[in-house]
This record gives structure tokens, sequence and C-alpha cells, in this order.
């Protein structure tokens, strides 16, 4: 590629980086402003973040986002990995239609899922005496979590070599054991991957939340939702800008940790080709 | 043979969760509130023919933005050296993982009549204005949520074309016009179509992104089954029919990409 070619691309990725960027950047300036203005600069205060931290709403919506976040990300990366290794000993004759039901969830617009997990739960309840709240929101992440964890432990499933399972039997292990020992540790990038997926498509869920939580619980981008219908306050601004840094701080660590992971392969370690 | 017992509670999970919520959608759509058939619900839903129809425009209009910014980008990104792709593509999925909400209430600060946009303008003598709270702000909306998803897909397409392949069609004496037309373009084409049903799903069905941008004032046909859901217009049966419509247009919608896309490997073959 020319040099000209190559500088005008990169000019061009700078103006969308600009376009993705520019609005975060703004949020977080103006977290740090004095009056309760959007556009208008007035003087650098850091009250805003001491009342976040106040606001017991923000926070007990947060501790919602996370406990569900994780409870529904731990249940559906078991309960995916299992269905994988059931689904994948099946014949195709019943996988294919099952696994393209697993796909409905991923394939529907949110708000479709979202208001069909909502009715199937009032109508429950209406029978069962039971309302929406921490219990159906954390079905419905599960329920959508569990096909992220399934799409990505079933490919791993398809490059195990099957012999190493019947080798391991063969030399004595209970299938149990030979699913920990050998299973296990070959499909559990795939594991690790779901299991990541699932988190964050429940810490960035709104919608389904929103259709499935009921009125006595809230998530954070529920609480977002609530507040951008009133009066705004630079509490989000607040919060966008810890958001930001948090989500900053896992990706830079997460690719640090890769990095350096392959930089050892690199290195030392051979890889293990000889098994 | 063995162990497929192992997946008979996630049937169990996915009928009682996934299917069952879906077949309830169904009923609801032909039943009236006293619980007998109707279509009733169908032919209600003559006057929201508008809604429908800018639901589609602005879900199109944002797609073939999204397409127009993130094509490019995803050719230059692929072009790039390994180290450099991989920082872009962080740089590209970090705003992804901040809160959807987050990010569209930035744009409600930048585009407000006194906004940033506003007085940056008026600063050069121009404005006001009005972007808020009009259909183009909700297109500005919908392009800054979906622009990665439609960028990556096209990304990881781009990035695995061999490139023998684009190096046999310039020593066939290619310009760099032809080979890209000819060569790279159809080969990034799956890309695309998964791109394009990333973006426009859930940008037909947002109500989110017109609320906050569109002052509520362009009804979407999110905002439709949301009012009939949880709004002052509480009616899960028209609700229930306008999400079939949505699903079935949705499922047609794919069911033709899928085919585009498959005609377009098979001419790749050949």
């Amino acid at each position: 590629m020319t040099g000209k070619k190559g500088a005008g691309g990169r000019f061009y990725t700078y103006l969308v980086m600009l376009f993705l960027y520019a609005p975060i950047f703004i949020l977080i300036v103006f977290s740090f402003n004095e009056a309760n203005s959007r556009t208008r600069w007035t003087g650098f205060t850091l009250k805003w973040y001491g009342e976040l931290l106040a606001d017991r709403g923000i926070m007990s919506s947060f501790y919602t986002t996370i406990s569900v976040s994780a409870l529904s990300a731990a249940i559906a990366t078991a309960a995916g990995t299992l269905a994988s290794v059931g689904l994948f000993n099946m014949r195709r004759r019943w996988r294919a239609p099952i696994l393209s039901v697993n796909n409905i969830p991923l394939i529907n617009a949110d708000i479709i899922t979202g208001v069909a997990m909502c009715l199937l739960f009032v109508s429950l309840g209406s029978v069962l005496k039971f309302r929406l709240g921490f219990g159906t929101l954390l079905i419905a992440h599960i329920t959508f979590n569990i096909p992220y964890v399934v799409l990505s432990v079933m490919p791993k499933l398809r490059q195990l070599d099957e012999n190493l399972v019947d080798a391991a039997q063969d030399l004595g292990c209970t299938w149990f054991r030979a699913f920990r020992k050998v299973i296990m540790p070959e499909i559990m990038p795939g594991i690790v991957n779901g299991a990541m997926i699932a988190f964050t498509m429940s810490i960035d869920d709104f919608v389904i939340s929103y259709f499935t939580a009921g009125s006595g619980v809230m998530t954070l981008s529920m609480k977002v939702f609530s507040m951008t219908r009133k009066r705004v306050s630079p509490k989000i601004n607040a919060l966008s800008s810890l958001m930001f840094a948090a989500v900053l701080f896992l990706l830079l660590a997460i690719n640090i940790r890769e990095l350096s992971q392959e930089e050892r392969r690199k290195k030392g370690t051979k890889p293990r080709k000889t098994r | 043979m063995k162990r497929r017992t192992l997946a008979v509670p996630y049937v169990l999970w996915l009928a009682a969760f996934v299917v069952a919520p879906v077949i309830l959608i169904v009923i609801y759509a032909f039943t009236s509130r006293s619980g007998g058939f109707t279509t009733e619900n169908f032919s209600a839903m003559g006057k929201y023919v508008s809604v429908f129809a800018r639901s589609f425009a602005l879900a199109l209009i944002s797609t073939a933005v999204c397409l127009a910014l993130g094509y490019p980008l995803a050719y230059v990104l692929a072009r790039e050296p390994a180290r450099r792709q991989r920082i872009m593509l962080m740089l590209l999925m970090l705003p992804m993982w901040m809160n959807f909400l987050l990010r569209t209430y930035a744009w409600m600060s930048i585009l407000e009549n006194t906004g940033l946009i506003s007085r940056l303008l008026g600063f050069f003598g121009l404005g006001p204005l009005r972007v808020i709270n009009t259909p183009a702000a909700v297109v500005i909306g919908m392009v800054y949520n979906f622009l990665p998803f439609m960028a990556l897909p096209v990304y990881s397409v781009i990035v695995k074309i061999d490139r023998s392949l684009i190096e046999a069609a310039q020593d066939l004496g290619g310009s760099p016009r032809t080979v890209f037309l000819r060569v790279t373009l159809p080969l990034s084409l799956p890309g695309v179509l998964s791109g394009v049903t990333m973006v426009f799903v859930p940008a037909v069905s947002t109500f989110v992104i017109s609320q906050l941008l569109g002052g509520g004032k362009y009804l979407l046909l999110g905002d439709l089954i949301e009012m009939q859901f949880l709004g002052q217009a509480y009616n899960p049966h028209l609700g229930s029919a306008i999400a079939l419509v949505m699903m079935v247009v949705v499922m047609i919608f794919m069911f033709f990409m899928n085919k585009f896309g498959e005609g377009e490997d098979k001419a790749v073959i050949i």
C-alpha cells in the first residue's frame, strides 16, 4: 500500500474514533462541572461523584446489575457447558432443531424476547401467585445468556479428539472423571469466552430487563433510563466516567494478559503438539 | 450414544422460556381481552401504518449509513499491521462495553438546542440548528450505537481473505478498482450481510433511542410495543400482534439476506 493511501485510511479511522469517543469525552469533562448544566462550564468540582456514591437508588441498582450479571453468567456457563456436551453427543437429527431453537433469543429483537417473557411471567404469576422481580429477571438473563455459552463451547467440542475420552475411560476413568480431566481442560477457552460474553451481555442489557424485572427491581440501565426521563443530573455523567474507567481498565488488563501469554508461548514452552 | 441426557434440562428450559413465550405471543395476538379468537388486533394496526413505515425507513437509513461508514473502516483496519489492528479493534469495542443507555445519553447533551453543536455553530454565526427531537437525531443515535456491529463482522471477513487471491488478481493486470470490485467486495459480502442484520434488527425495534433523542415525538415500532405492555395504552393483545408482525417481517428479511448470501457464495466459487 502506498504511503499516501495509507495516510488517508488512517485519517479516516481517526475521524471515526473521534465520532465514537467525542461524546464520551464530553460526558466525562462535564462530570467535573460545577453547575448543574450539560453544556456550560462553570468550574471544577468532584461533588457529583460524592452525590453519586451517596445516592441509594443508583447504588442499589448497581448492586442489582452486578449480582444478576454474575449469577446469570455463572449459571448459564455451567448449564450451557453441560448442555453443549449433551447436545454434542446427540444425533444430528435431534441436535439441529434444538440448536435452531437455541438461536431464537439471538436472532429475535430484544424487545420481542422481552415482551414474550413478560407475558409468560405475568400469566404464570397470576396462576402461581408470584410477582415479577429479581427471580424473573435472573431467569430472563440466564435464558438469553445460555445460547452464547453454547455457541462458544460447541466449536471447541468439535475440535476435541473423541479418542481421548475413550482412552481415559479404557484406562479406568469414570465418565465424570474423564469429563473433568480430559474434556474440561480442552474446552476451557470456549467456556471462559462464553462466560465473558454472557457477563457483558447481562451488564449491557436494558430492554429484556426492563420487561422482566417488574416495578420493584431496577438494574443500572433501567435507573439511567428513568433518570433521563426526569430532570437530568450530572450524577449520570459521573457514573459514565466511572463506567468508562472500569471498562478501560478491564480491557487493558485482558489485553496485557493475552499479550504476555503470547510472548511466553513464542519464547519458551513449545506448543503442545505431541499428545 | 453417551451422556446425551445432559442436554435434557436445557431442552426443557428452552421449551419453558424460549418456545412457550413465543407461543404466548401468538395466542395473545389472536385473542381479545375476553379471551375469544379474533383478528381485530391486526386490523387495529391499520392506524399505525405510518409508525411501521417510519421505523423501517429510519432503520434502513441507519443501516445504510453504518455500511457506508463501517465498510471503509473495516477495510482500512484489515490492512493495518497486526499490533495496530489489535489496538484499533479494542478502541472500537470499548464504547460497546460501556452502558448502552449512557452512550445514548451522551448524545442528548451534544444535540440539545442549547447543546454543544448549536453553540459551536452559533460561535461561527450559524444556527441555531435544531437536531434533538428530530428523525435525524434518532438516526445519529442509531449509527453511533450500532456502527461497531457493522464494522466488526465486515472486518473479521476481510481480514481472512486469502491475500494470494488479491495478488493473483493484481498480477493478472487488475486495476485497484477492478481488484476491489471483483475480488475483495464479493468475498466480503458474508460479513456485510451479517453486519446488515446485526444493525437492522436492533434499529428497527429500538424504543430507547427514539425516546431519548426523538423526544417521544416520533413513535417507532419499539415505542408502540412498549406502550402496549408497560405504558399508558396497556393492551398486550395489540402489543403481541405488533410484535408478531415485526418478528415475521424480520424473519423474512433475514431469510432473503441468507438466500442472497448463499447465491453470492456460489457465484464466487464458480
